[in-house]
C-alpha cells in the first residue's frame, strides 16, 4: 500500500471551491460545500466535496485515516480550515484484543463505520489528502471481487465494543440535500433482497453523525458525577446490579430492563430478546392470550397484533418474517406502556420522554400510514425493500432536520414502531389498512418520526453496546442470543479465498511464519487442592491475584485519581512510582487499571488503552519502542522506525480515538547513555495531542535526581509516589486477608512472620514465602505427632531458620578435616601477617605444621591446592585468578570469629 | 573339553563382567537407587517438584552444596521418580541448561525454546533474534495458566554463572513467572557457591522464593567405610552367584584390614565427597584382571598413591640434571632473599659459585647453554616471570619467581635416579 506514500512527500495546497453556502455568525464560521486540493507537478486538482469519502493524513503512511466528509468550513480569518468528518476505521485501527469479535478474516480492503462519542471529529482540513471511493456492501453479500485496490468497502460498523451491521443509510450525507447519494450505493441498496429483520434493527441503532450534542454530553456529565460521587461502590454496584439482571431468565430480565429505573430501559436489548424464536412465541401467547401482570400493555396490544397477523397471513412468500414483526412491535409499544405506568420519578432526563403520552407514537404511526398508499403502487410493482424507501424518505425530510432539536428525543418509541410498520408496509402490502381508520388526525408530519431518530438512536446504541457487553462477560454460560446468531448467519460464508485474506495483514511482513507462542496443555487437569495446609498455600502464593490490595489504599487512590483525570480529560502526563522491591507497585497499579478498565467498560469514563512494557523484559532499552508499538498496533519495526513511528503517532495532530496508558515496570533499565528512551517517553505526554499517560516504576527514590539528565528529569515531572516497605501490621493485614478466614495459622505464628519481615526487608513477597515454606513444614510434621494441625510457632521458626540463617557455619562445620586445618591455618597466617590477606605458599607452610600437630599425615601441594579450591568454589574462602599457583592470594569470606565458632564447637 | 573352555572364559567374563558393572557405577553412569544421607533433602524437593507438576503450583529453589556432594545425583533421582509418577508422566516439559554451555541469555534462551519445541523452532533451528526470541518466550508462558498448561521444570546448573548474565534477564524473568499467575514452572538452581543469593539483583532476589537445600555431608568415617564397602559390593542379582560372594566376601575383609583403613581415612579427611572417593576406588577396580580376580590391598595402596602424589614432583623427574641444578640455585636465592624474585643472571651466579667450589661431576656449562635450560623451566612454569607485562627488560634480567615449595624440591631430590651427590648435599646445605 505504498502507493500513498507519493502523495504524502508532495506538497498541497487547498482551497475553498465557489461561494460559502452557509454561515455561523456566532461562531464566525463559514459553510462550504467542496474544497480543491491542488499537488505540485499535478495538472487538474483533486476536489472533495460534502458527503464524499476522504482520506486524511494520519500516522501511518501506508493506511491514512479514512472518512466522510460532513462540514467544510473556514473560521472568521478564513485561513484555517476545518472539516468535520464522519470517521471509518481500518482493522489495523481496531484494538488488537477485540479484532476476533470480527469472528471472520477481515476483507484487505475492508473498513468499518466508526461510531464513537468520545472521539474527535473536527480534523484540519490541510490533513486532507484526497478522496477515496468507499462502497457500501450489504452484511449479507460477499466483497466484490476484481474491484481496483482503491476502492474500499464497508459492510460493518464498529461502535468500540463490537460489530453490527451497518445502515447503509448512515452512509448517506447527512445534511446536503442537493447532492444525490454516490450512484455506486444506490442500486445495491435497491437490489437488496428483504432485509431482515435484525439488521434492520441494529441498523436503527446506530445513527452516530447526527446525534445530538445535549444527549452526550448529558451522558457524560451524569456518568462522571456518578462516578466522582463515590467512585468504587457505585462501580460495583453498578456492576453487581448487572450480574444480577444478566444472571436471571429472559423473561424476568425483559421485565427488569423495562421496570428497573436505570436511565436506560434497553429496548433494544429487548427486542434482541424477542426476536429469539422461543421466547417470541411464548410471549406472544403470553401477550394475547393471558394478560399477565400489566394488563394495560395486552389491551392495547392486542387488536394491533391481530389486524396484523390476519393481514400478513395472505403473504404467503413472506409469512416466515411474519411473527418476528409482530414481535416488534409488540414490544416496541410495551416499552412505551410500561413506560407511561412507571410509577417512579424518573432519574434521568432522557427518560422522560417516555413518559410521554403514548399519542406521539400515534401521530408517528398515522403519518406513516398517510403516506403509505402512494409509495405502496410502486413498492407494489418493484417489490421495493423497506432501506430503500427510508432512504428516499431522508431526503425528503433532510432540510428539516438541521433544525431539529433535543427535543424531539422524548418520541422515543414512536420512532422503531414506525420503521416497523414501514417494512410491513413492504412486505404485507396491506398493513396499512390497519391505520386507515384511525390516521385521520395529523397525517402530514411525516418527518417527526425521522427527527426524533436521531437522538433516540444514540440512545439505543448505548444501551446495545451495554447490553452486549453482559453478553460477552456470560457468553457461554447462557444460550446464545439471537442477536448474535443473526449477526453472524447474516453474513455470507466467506468466499474469498484465503490467500486473499492472509495479505489483509500487511503490517507484518517481515515474519515469515505466524508461530503461536503457547505452552502445550497438560493431559489432566491440575489437581486441587486437598486439605486446610493445601489450600492455605496455594492462597498465600505469590501469583494468586487477591480480590483487593489491602494496606495500599491511600496509593491505590492517587494513582486512580491521577490516571482516571487524565482519560477523562483527554490529557497526558507522567508519574513516577518508587520503592523497594515486593511493596505492591506494580499490582496496585494493574489493580488501578483494573478497576478503571471496568468503569470504561460501563461507559462511566472514556474508553483507553493499556499497555505494559518491563525494562527486564527486554533486551535492550530501544526494545521498548518496539514492543510499545507492537502492542498498541501490533506492527513489527526496528527499534529506529519504531521510534519514528511513535513519535508521529503521539506527536502529530491528527485524531486520537483514545487515550494510552503505559506503564514502564523497572524504569532504571531503559537508561542509555543519551538517555533518548527516557526522554521520549517523558517527552510524548507533554504533547498536545498525545493522550498519552505513563506510569513508571523502579526501586529507588531518587532515580530521577541520580541518573537522569536534567531535560529528562524534568519532564518526568514531580509526580511522585513512593511505597514504603510495609510495616508488620501491614505484612499480617496482607496475609490474613489472603487466607480469608481460613483457619491455618496461629495468630503468634502469623505476628512472628511479618515483624521478623518487616524488620528484614518489608517485603510481602519474603513474607508469602516462609508462610508458605511453614505450611509445608507443618504438614510433614504433622503426619509424626497429632498437633492442633495449625501452623505454629515452631514451625514459623523453622522455615525463618531455613531462609534466613547463614550457611557458611554449617558448611564448616560439615567440611573434611583438611579443610577445616586450612581454614584454622589461615586465619593462624593471619594473626601472624597482622593482614587479612595471604599467599597460598604461606598458609600451605602453617597447613603442614598444623598437620603435624595434629598428627595427620603431611599433604602434598596438590592435595593442598585442591582443598583451597573446595573451599573457594564453596565462596568461604575467596581467591584470586586460580592461574596464580603458589602465590595465590586467599582471603576469608567470613568472619574469623565465626570460623572459630564452628570449629570450636566441632 | 567345551565345558572346561566355557567355564574359563566364564571365569575371564566374570572379572569383566564385575568390572565393567563397577565402573559404570563408579563413573556416575548409572544413579544410585538411593541417595546416601540426603533422605530429608531428598523428599522436600520430591515434595516440591510433585506440587508443581500435580497442583501446578510454581515454586524456585536453589540446591546448594559443595563440588562433589551431589546434587546433580539427588535431582536426577527426584526426577527418576517424579516421573514414574502417572499423573505426572506426560505432564511435565523439563528445560535443561547449564551455565558452562549458555553463556548467555542469548544462548540460552534458544535453548529453552529449543528444548519447549515452541513454534518458532525448526528442526534444531530456532530462528528470530534475541529479543524476538524473548518476547516469544515471554508471550508463551504468559498464555498458560495454572490448570491446564503443562508445568515446566527449569533446572539450572552452575546456577551462579546465570547471575552474571547481563541485567540478568533470564533470572528476572523465569522467577518472575515462577511468582505470577503465567504457566506454572519450577526453577532449580543447581550451585556450590555459598552466596549466591548475594549474586541476585534486588529485584530478581525479592522475586526467587528463598527456598535452598543444602546438601552438606555429615558422614562418620565408620559411614564412609560402609559407602565404601557397598560400592564395591556386586549385587545379589549378579549372573553368577558364587563370584560374587567370594568377591563381596573379600571387599569385606579388605575393609577391615589396618592399612586400607589409613588410606580411606587419610582420603576422608581429605574431602567427604564421593566424587573422590570414586576416582580412588575406580583406579583400584582397574586393577584386578583375571590372574588376580579379586581387589587386594596393594591395588588400593597404588591407587591411593597415584592420586594423592604431587604433579609437580613428577615434573622435576623428568628434568635434566643442569635444570635440578638451576631448581636448587634458585631454592638457595630464595633462602637467602626470603622468597623475593630472581633474575637469570642471578640464578648463573649461584650456579657458577657451586661449580667452582665443588663440582667433580658437573661440567662446566656455557651460559647461553644454561639460558636454554632456564628456558626450558619457564616453559614447564616451574618458574615464572613476576610481571609479564615488562618486556623491555633483558631477558636475563628479568625478575622471576620459582613455582615450587621447599619440600617439593627436597623430595624430588631424594626420589631422581642417580642423582649426584654433590648436588644433593649441596641442595641440603644451608647456604650455597
Amino acid at each position: 500500500m505504498s502507493r500513498y506514500i507519493t502523495r504524502l512527500r508532495m506538497r498541497r495546497s487547498y482551497k475553498w471551491n465557489g461561494k460559502p453556502i452557509g454561515e455561523d455568525r456566532k461562531l464566525k464560521r463559514q459553510y462550504y460545500e467542496s474544497m480543491s486540493i491542488s499537488v505540485e507537478g499535478k495538472t487538474e486538482d483533486a476536489t472533495v466535496s460534502l458527503g464524499q469519502c476522504i482520506l486524511i493524513e494520519g500516522d501511518d503512511d501506508d493506511n491514512p485515516f479514512v472518512a466522510q466528509l460532513c462540514k467544510l468550513y473556514s473560521d472568521d480569518s478564513g485561513k484555517k480550515k476545518t472539516a468535520v468528518v464522519q470517521w471509518f476505521v481500518r482493522m489495523c485501527e481496531v484494538p488488537q484484543n477485540k479484532r476476533k469479535l470480527l469472528g471472520r478474516d477481515p476483507h484487505p480492503q475492508e473498513i468499518f463505520f466508526y461510531q464513537d462519542h468520545s472521539c474527535d471529529n473536527e480534523v484540519d482540513g490541510e490533513t486532507i489528502l484526497g478522496a477515496v471511493q468507499i462502497e457500501y456492501v450489504p452484511a449479507e453479500d460477499s466483497f466484490p471481487e476484481g474491484k481496483s485496490k482503491d476502492i474500499l468497502f464497508v459492510k460493518l460498523l464498529w461502535d468500540t465494543k463490537s460489530f453490527r451491521v451497518l445502515d447503509p443509510e448512515l452512509m448517506q450525507p447527512p445534511q446536503s440535500p442537493k447532492s444525490p447519494p454516490p450512484p455506486s450505493r444506490g442500486p445495491q441498496t435497491r437490489a437488496l433482497p428483504t432485509p431482515e429483520p435484525s439488521v434492520m434493527k441494529r441498523a436503527m441503532s446506530g445513527t452516530l453523525t447526527r446525534s445530538s450534542m445535549s444527549t452526550d454530553k448529558l451522558n457524560s456529565g451524569e456518568a462522571e458525577s456518578l462516578h466522582s460521587a463515590s467512585k468504587l461502590s457505585a462501580a460495583k454496584a453498578l456492576s453487581a446490579k448487572r450480574r444480577s439482571r444478566a444472571s436471571s431468565g429472559p423473561h424476568v430480565r425483559k421485565k427488569l430492563d423495562l421496570c428497573s429505573p436505570t436511565k436506560n430501559m434497553s429496548r433494544d436489548d429487548v427486542l434482541g430478546e424477542i426476536l429469539d424464536e422461543h421466547t417470541e412465541k411464548t410471549l406472544t401467547s403470553k401477550l394475547n392470550l393471558s394478560p399477565t401482570g400489566r394488563i394495560s400493555i395486552s389491551i392495547r396490544l392486542t387488536p394491533l397484533n391481530l389486524n396484523e397477523e390476519e393481514r400478513v397471513s395472505p403473504l404467503s412468500s413472506h409469512s416466515p418474517e411474519k411473527p418476528k414483526l409482530t414481535a416488534h412491535e409488540k414490544n416496541d409499544a410495551t416499552s412505551v406502556f410500561l413506560g407511561d405506568d412507571d410509577p417512579e420519578p424518573l432519574v434521568s432526563t432522557s427518560r422522560t420522554p417516555r413518559k410521554r403520552e403514548a399519542t406521539p407514537r400515534r401521530e408517528g404511526l398515522r403519518g406513516l400510514k398517510a403516506r403509505t398508499p402512494s409509495r405502496r403502487k410502486d413498492s407494489a410493482a418493484l417489490r421495493e425493500p423497506a432501506l430503500a424507501a427510508l432512504a428516499e424518505e431522508e431526503h425528503e425530510d433532510s432540510p428539516i432536520q438541521t433544525a431539529a432539536t433535543p427535543r424531539s428525543k422524548r418520541k422515543s418509541a414512536q420512532l422503531v414502531s414506525s420503521r416497523i410498520r414501514k417494512q410491513l408496509n413492504v412486505l404485507g402490502n396491506k398493513v396499512d389498512l390497519l391505520s386507515d381508520g384511525e390516521d385521520d388526525d395529523d397525517c402530514f408530519i411525516p418527518t417527526k418520526t425521522d427527527l426524533q431518530s436521531s437522538s433516540d438512536e444514540e440512545e439505543e446504541a448505548k444501551i446495545d453496546s451495554e447490553d452486549e457487553l453482559i453478553v460477552k462477560k456470560r457468553r457461554g454460560s447462557r444460550t446464545p442470543r439471537s442477536i448474535e446468531k443473526s449477526r453472524f448467519s447474516a453474513r455470507t460464508p466467506r468466499k474469498t479465498p484465503i490467500k486473499k485474506t492472509a495479505p489483509a495483514t500487511p503490517r507484518t511482513p517481515r515474519t515469515p511464519r505466524h508461530a503461536t507462542p503457547s505452552i502445550p496443555s497438560r493431559s489432566a487437569p491440575a489437581r486441587k487442592p486437598g486439605n486446610v495446609l493445601e489450600e492455605a498455600r496455594t492462597r498465600l502464593h505469590v501469583s494468586s491475584i487477591p480480590e483487593s490490595l489491602p494496606c495500599r489504599e491511600q496509593e491505590f487512590q492517587d494513582i486512580y485519581n491521577f490516571v482516571e483525570s487524565k482519560v477523562i480529560d483527554g490529557t497526558g502526563g507522567c508519574m513516577y512510582i518508587s520503592g523497594v522491591p515486593g511493596t505492591g507497585k506494580t499490582a496496585t497499579v494493574h489493580e488501578v487499571i483494573r478497576s478503571l478498565q471496568q468503569s470504561a467498560e460501563q461507559d462511566e469514563i472514556p474508553h483507553f488503552h493499556f499497555i505494559e512494557i518491563n525494562g527486564m523484559k527486554m533486551t535492550d532499552p530501544h526494545q521498548a519502542y518496539v514492543q510499545i508499538l507492537q502492542k498498541l498496533t501490533d506492527q513489527k519495526a526496528t527499534p529506529d522506525h519504531a521510534a519514528a513511528l511513535l513519535e508521529k503517532r503521539f506527536g502529530a495532530p491528527a485524531p486520537k480515538k483514545e487515550t494510552t496508558v503505559l506503564l514502564v515496570d523497572e524504569l532504571d533499565l531503559l537508561w542509555t547513555r543519551k538517555q533518548n528512551v527516557m526522554y521520549n517517553l517523558f517527552d510524548w505526554p507533554t504533547r498536545r495531542n498525545a493522550r498519552l499517560v505513563v506510569l513508571t516504576i523502579a526501586n529507588t527514590m531518587d532515580l530521577p535526581e541520580r541518573i537522569m539528565i536534567n531535560r529528562v528529569a524534568s519532564r518526568l515531572g514531580l509526580t511522585r509516589m513512593s511505597f514504603q516497605p510495609y510495616t508488620f501490621k501491614q505484612l499480617q493485614q496482607i496475609i490474613t486477608s489472603r487466607l480469608n478466614r481460613l483457619k491455618a495459622f496461629e495468630e503468634d505464628a502469623l505476628q512472628l512472620v511479618s515483624r521478623k519481615v518487616a524488620a528484614l526487608s518489608g517485603d510481602a513477597r519474603r513474607c508469602l514465602d516462609i508462610c508458605r515454606r511453614a505450611t509445608e513444614i507443618c504438614e510433614h510434621s504433622g503426619s509424626q505427632k497429632n498437633g492442633s494441625g495449625l501452623v505454629g510457632m515452631s514451625h514459623v521458626m523453622e522455615a525463618l531458620d531455613e531462609m534466613f540463617s547463614s550457611s557458611y557455619i554449617a558448611a564448616i562445620r560439615c567440611a573434611s578435616v583438611q579443610e577445616q586445618l586450612f581454614l584454622r591455618a589461615v586465619i593462624a597466617e593471619f594473626r601472624r601477617l597482622g593482614l587479612e590477606e595471604a599467599t597460598f605458599q604461606q598458609v600451605f607452610v602453617q597447613h603442614q605444621a598444623l598437620c603435624r600437630v595434629e598428627g595427620l599425615q603431611p599433604v602434598s601441594v596438590s592435595e593442598g591446592l585442591a582443598v583451597c579450591q573446595r573451599l573457594g568454589s564453596c565462596r568461604l574462602l575467596l581467591l584470586e585468578g586460580s592461574r596464580l599457583d603458589l602465590f595465590l592470594r586467599i582471603r576469608l569470606n567470613v568472619s574469623q570469629d565465626d570460623v572459630l565458632y564452628a570449629l570450636k564447637a566441632d | 573339553m567345551s565345558k572346561r573352555r566355557s567355564a574359563a572364559l566364564t571365569e575371564a567374563q566374570r572379572v569383566s563382567l564385575a568390572q565393567t558393572l563397577l565402573r559404570e557405577r563408579l563413573c556416575h553412569q548409572k544413579l544410585p537407587d538411593r541417595p546416601v544421607g540426603l533422605d530429608s533433602q531428598y523428599k522436600h524437593l520430591l515434595e516440591l517438584l510433585r506440587r508443581t507438576a500435580v497442583h501446578g503450583e510454581s515454586n524456585s529453589v536453589l540446591i546448594v552444596g559443595p563440588r562433589g556432594s551431589g546434587k546433580t545425583m539427588l535431582l536426577g533421582c527426584v526426577l527418576r521418580e517424579l516421573m514414574s509418577l502417572k499423573e505426572v508422566q506426560k505432564n511435565v516439559l523439563l528445560v535443561e541448561l547449564n551455565g558452562l554451555l549458555q553463556t548467555d541469555d542469548k544462548i540460552a534462551l534458544k535453548e529453552i525454546t529449543r528444548q519447549l519445541h515452541l513454534e518458532n523452532v525448526v528442526g534444531d533451528k530456532v530462528f528470530g533474534s534475541f529479543a524476538e526470541n524473548l518476547a516469544f518466550l515471554l508471550e508463551a508462558l504468559k498464555k498458560g495458566d495454572k490448570s491446564s498448561s503443562r508445568p515446566v521444570l527449569f533446572v539450572l546448573d552452575e546456577f551462579d554463572l546465570f547471575a552474571h548474565h547481563k541485567n540478568q534477564t533470564l533470572l528476572y524473568n523465569l522467577l518472575d513467572v515462577s511468582q505470577s499467575a503465567q504457566t506454572p514452572v519450577a526453577v532449580l538452581g543447581l550451585t556450590c557457591r555459598l552466596d549466591v543469593l548475594e549474586l541476585l539483583e534486588k529485584r530478581v532476589k525479592s522475586r526467587f522464593s528463598h527456598r535452598q537445600i543444602h546438601l552438606f555431608s555429615s558422614i562418620s568415617f565408620a559411614q564412609y567405610v560402609d559407602v565404601v564397602r557397598a560400592q564395591l559390593s556386586l549385587p545379589p542379582d549378579f549372573p553368577d552367584p558364587k563370584f560374587s560372594e567370594e568377591w563381596n566376601h573379600s571387599v569385606t575383609k579388605l575393609c577391615e584390614e589396618k592399612s586400607v583403613e589409613e588410606i580411606l581415612k587419610r582420603h576422608f579427611n581429605a574431602s567427604k565427597d564421593f566424587r573422590s572417593l570414586h576416582s580412588l576406588l575406580f583406579l583400584a577396580v582397574s586393577r584386578v584382571s583375571v590372574s588376580r580376580s579379586t581387589l587386594c590391598e596393594a591395588d588400593l595402596l597404588e591407587a591411593s598413591r597415584l592420586i594423592s602424589a604431587d604433579s609437580k614432583a613428577n615434573v622435576l623427574h623428568g628434568l635434566s640434571i643442569l635444570e635440578l641444578c638451576l631448581i636448587i640455585a634458585m631454592k638457595h636465592l630464595n633462602d637467602t632473599y626470603d622468597g623475593e624474585p630472581f633474575n637469570f643472571q642471578m640464578v648463573h651466579n649461584e650456579f657458577k659459585k657451586f661449580i667452582q667450589r665443588k663440582s667433580h661431576s658437573i661440567h662446566k656449562f656455557e651460559k647461553p647453554v644454561v639460558m636454554k635450560a632456564f628456558e626450558h623451566l619457564l616453559q614447564l612454569e616451574l618458574v615464572r616471570p613476576v610481571d609479564s607485562g615488562v618486556c623491555k627488560v633483558q631477558r636475563e634480567y628479568q625478575l622471576m619467581r620459582l613455582m615450587l615449595e621447599h619440600g617439593q624440591v627436597m623430595e624430588a631430590l631424594q626420589r631422581y635416579p642417580q642423582c649426584p651427590t654433590d648436588v644433593k648435599q649441596w641442595a641440603l646445605s644451608a647456604f650455597g
